[in-house]
């Protein structure tokens, strides 16, 4: 258990032409010709957290918009862009690249102990299609007729050229062509890395969550982002080459749009919210000091979940009277169940345990309590009597933010605390942290509650003003005091960046005492990750060594010795009996 | 490797059991034909692996025992940096914005990634053990 087995690193190849010389390259070429997983990860997230701020900003300027019933003069095209930008930068361009670009791309290969990705150039390839999305998706700002003003979803008939001319929407439609393309091969990256790179020992019962996760994630991208594609071509030739898939008036079907893109929209909700699951997993348990409860009941729920999301696209459609309201009521309800079943292991890996509120554990805790929040709202809005009469209201807005603010920013941000020392070798500021989240979780029960009410009272959504005398306008301006006091936190965490660029307090490799193969590393890890692994016996192979006097489990390990010790060993014992897979 | 295989033929089975019912309760076409195709997703690979996950070998990484000696020796090539895919990544930058800008980009798009496909090849000819 003590011993150090040695791995050579690869690319030391028997010919020595084409031994790997590492004169890195600096800066801007570095950034230009890097196909290391760890430089594009964190090229990812810089990129991810730019597009944040932008669309916070946006976000902001809507708020002030909706402050009081006449608003503050914005014309109704510059609202709708905003909407729709804002809408569109969080959802394709930071959550998503956020957490399968950067998170997963940096720690994936290394949780399973990989040099790098399977496919370093493609990753690369993906980054900049990334990149030249974005920017191409921005750039309808800079055209005479503004950006895409149509939503985030574009649905047709109102996305065609006779209701959205210009090119801001051809940028948007095109940009989405680029970033669908990254995601697809990023996705096969993953794959690939996960199939073929685990080191021996790694069995698929003995990944940490976190990259279970992004191999449910990965799949799902290639079930829906192929479909995404085919919408936005039906869609960029009924603008330009005259067919009419989406046009009635040429005898085609604008429900197939809605269809189609919601067989991609609701998929991209899970797969931009299990990689934050997987996050809050591995976060949990090495802040209570116990292994996870419940690994394979996790798994299992994480695939439970990725397999229904892709049954339930319709639940978005259910006031346009051509869908099938049982099937789709009947699977959104039971999303809850396996939703409950990480809930229950996440509260019982808390249990018992000896938990430290550092502040990437503020974050988790944070993130449970705000997607419980949205998540029974979204329970609410499954049964189609209740969307009907709440339906592109506020409260659809107040509900489905509080799901994704829950997962993309609470848990999200907590990865972010909880690796950093990992990828720069320096620690954030603990108390900068925690005053980062207490003021973004005040601000945000104090954006999101309030917009509930007004739905119920039936303030419709994507509307920059609205009558007064409805008693709206205290609500809306207890919302935008909310959204300030969130953009405040976001102005501390940078706070804390600067500080911890300026002043940087060593990390160590190992600072929290962490789980996962990542922090058997070095901080930040070297070139190819690993000059040494530990045996790997376990979901938890660091801590293993870490702790040799410690009786743990083998996980997934048939003749492994059962006896259990103290709280913290009772969690996984329901999990080890993977004896026939190998 | 079974497990992987077994995970992407669940991902087939799934859809079949959903899209048979969702077919015979709805008669609704672009749903199906989507179910469908994430059957084949699941399908096309999962086969394959259960197939040969039934003649290998377990490798290291697939038995609880594995240790890492078994493991070593050349994983494979990993480049440490290229500039092919930034050149390819303008290209296809340059031919998406002439679907918008005007078809004249269409020519230093095609020819970035013209280039960029040459580069690739000889860059990984050179490398060896891709």
């Amino acid at each position: 258990m003590t011993l150090l087995q040695h791995r050579p690193p690869a690319g030391a190849s028997d010919h020595p032409e084409h031994a790997e010389h590492h004169d890195e390259p600096t800066f801007v070429v570095k950034w230009l010709t890097s196909t290391d997983h760890k430089v594009i990860g964190i090229n990812y997230m810089i990129t991810a957290m730019v597009m944040f701020y932008l669309s916070g900003f946006m976000a902001l300027l809507m708020r002030v918009q909706l402050s009081s019933p006449s608003g503050i003069g914005m014309s109704l095209q510059t609202y709708n862009e905003l909407f729709t930008m804002h809408g569109s930068l969080m959802l394709y361009l930071f959550a998503g690249p956020f957490a399968f670009g950067g998170l997963a791309n940096y720690i994936v290969p290394m949780q399973v102990g990989a040099p790098d990705m399977a496919f370093p150039r493609l990753n690369a390839f993906s980054y900049w299609l990334y990149l030249t999305g974005s920017i191409t998706m921005l750039l309808g700002f800079l055209t005479s007729t503004g950006a895409a003003a149509f939503g985030w979803v574009a649905y047709a008939p109102l996305s065609t050229s006779a209701y959205s001319p210009g090119p801001g929407a051809d940028l948007w439609i095109i940009s989405l062509f680029l970033t669908g393309f990254s995601a697809v091969f990023t996705g096969v990256n993953l794959v690939a890395t996960i199939f073929y790179l685990r080191a021996p020992g790694m069995t698929m019962w003995r990944l940490p969550i976190f990259t279970w996760n992004m191999l449910v994630t990965a799949l799902l991208i290639l079930i829906a982002f192929p479909v995404l594609t085919a919408a936005m071509v039906f869609l960029w030739t009924d603008r330009h080459l005259g067919t009419h898939i989406y046009s009635v008036a040429g005898g085609g079907v604008p429900v197939l749009y809605q269809n189609l893109f919601w067989f991609f929209g609701h998929p991209e909700v899970y797969i931009l919210a299990l990689p934050y699951f997987g996050v809050a997993t591995e976060i949990i348990p090495v802040f209570s000091r116990k292994p996870v409860f419940g690994y394979k009941g996790l798994v299992f729920a994480t695939i439970a979940i990725a397999a229904l999301s892709t049954g339930v696209w319709a639940h978005h459609m259910f006031t346009t009277g051509t869908v099938l309201l049982p099937f789709f009521s009947l699977l959104s309800l039971l999303i809850a169940v396996p939703t409950g079943v990480k809930f229950f292991n996440w509260i019982g890996t808390m249990w018992r345990g000896q938990i430290s509120f550092k502040t990437p554990m503020l974050f988790c805790v944070g993130f449970l309590l705000a997607f419980l929040m949205g998540g029974l709202t979204g329970v609410m809005l499954a049964s189609p009597p209740i969307d009907f009469a709440t339906h592109d209201t506020y409260f659809v807005v107040a509900h489905f933010h509080q799901v994704l603010f829950g997962t993309t920013v609470f848990a999200g941000f907590a990865g972010l605390y909880f690796w950093y020392p990992k990828m720069f070798g320096r620690m954030l500021h603990d108390g900068l942290g925690k005053a980062h989240f207490w003021t973004m979780f005040v601000g945000f029960w104090l954006t999101y509650l309030p917009q509930y009410v007004l739905g119920l009272h039936g303030m419709p959504r994507r509307v920059a003003t609205y009558p007064a005398g409805l008693g709206w306008a205290s609500l809306n301006v207890a919302s935008t005091v909310g959204a300030f006091i969130i953009g405040l936190s976001f102005l501390i965490m940078l706070v804390n960046l600067w500080v911890s660029w300026r002043n940087p307090v060593p990390a160590g490799d190992n600072p929290w005492d962490g789980h996962g193969l990542e922090w058997f590393a070095s901080s930040p890890p070297v070139h190819h990750n690993f000059e040494k692994l530990p045996p790997i016996r376990s979901e938890r192979p660091t801590w293993d060594y870490n702790h040799p006097d410690a009786r743990t489990i083998a996980h997934g390990h048939g003749t492994a010795d059962y006896e259990l010790v103290g709280a913290g060993a009772r969690g996984a014992s329901g999990a080890g009996d993977g004896t026939t897979d190998a | 490797m079974k497990i992987e295989a077994r995970l992407l033929v669940g991902v087939a089975l799934f859809f079949l059991v959903t899209g048979v019912g969702y077919w015979f309760w709805s008669y609704e076409q672009s749903g199906t034909v989507m179910l469908i195709g994430a059957v084949l997703l699941g399908l096309v690979p999962g086969s394959y692996y259960l197939w040969w996950s039934q003649r290998m070998t377990p490798r290291p990484e697939d038995r609880d025992d594995g240790t890492l000696a078994e493991g070593a020796g050349v994983i494979g090539a990993f480049p440490s940096s290229s500039i092919w895919p930034f050149v390819m990544g303008m290209g296809l930058f340059s031919c998406a914005l002439a679907t918008v800008f005007g078809t004249w980009l269409l020519a230093p798009g095609f020819a970035a990634v013209f280039a960029a496909a040459i580069g690739y090849t000889v860059e990984s000819r050179r490398g060896g053990t891709i």
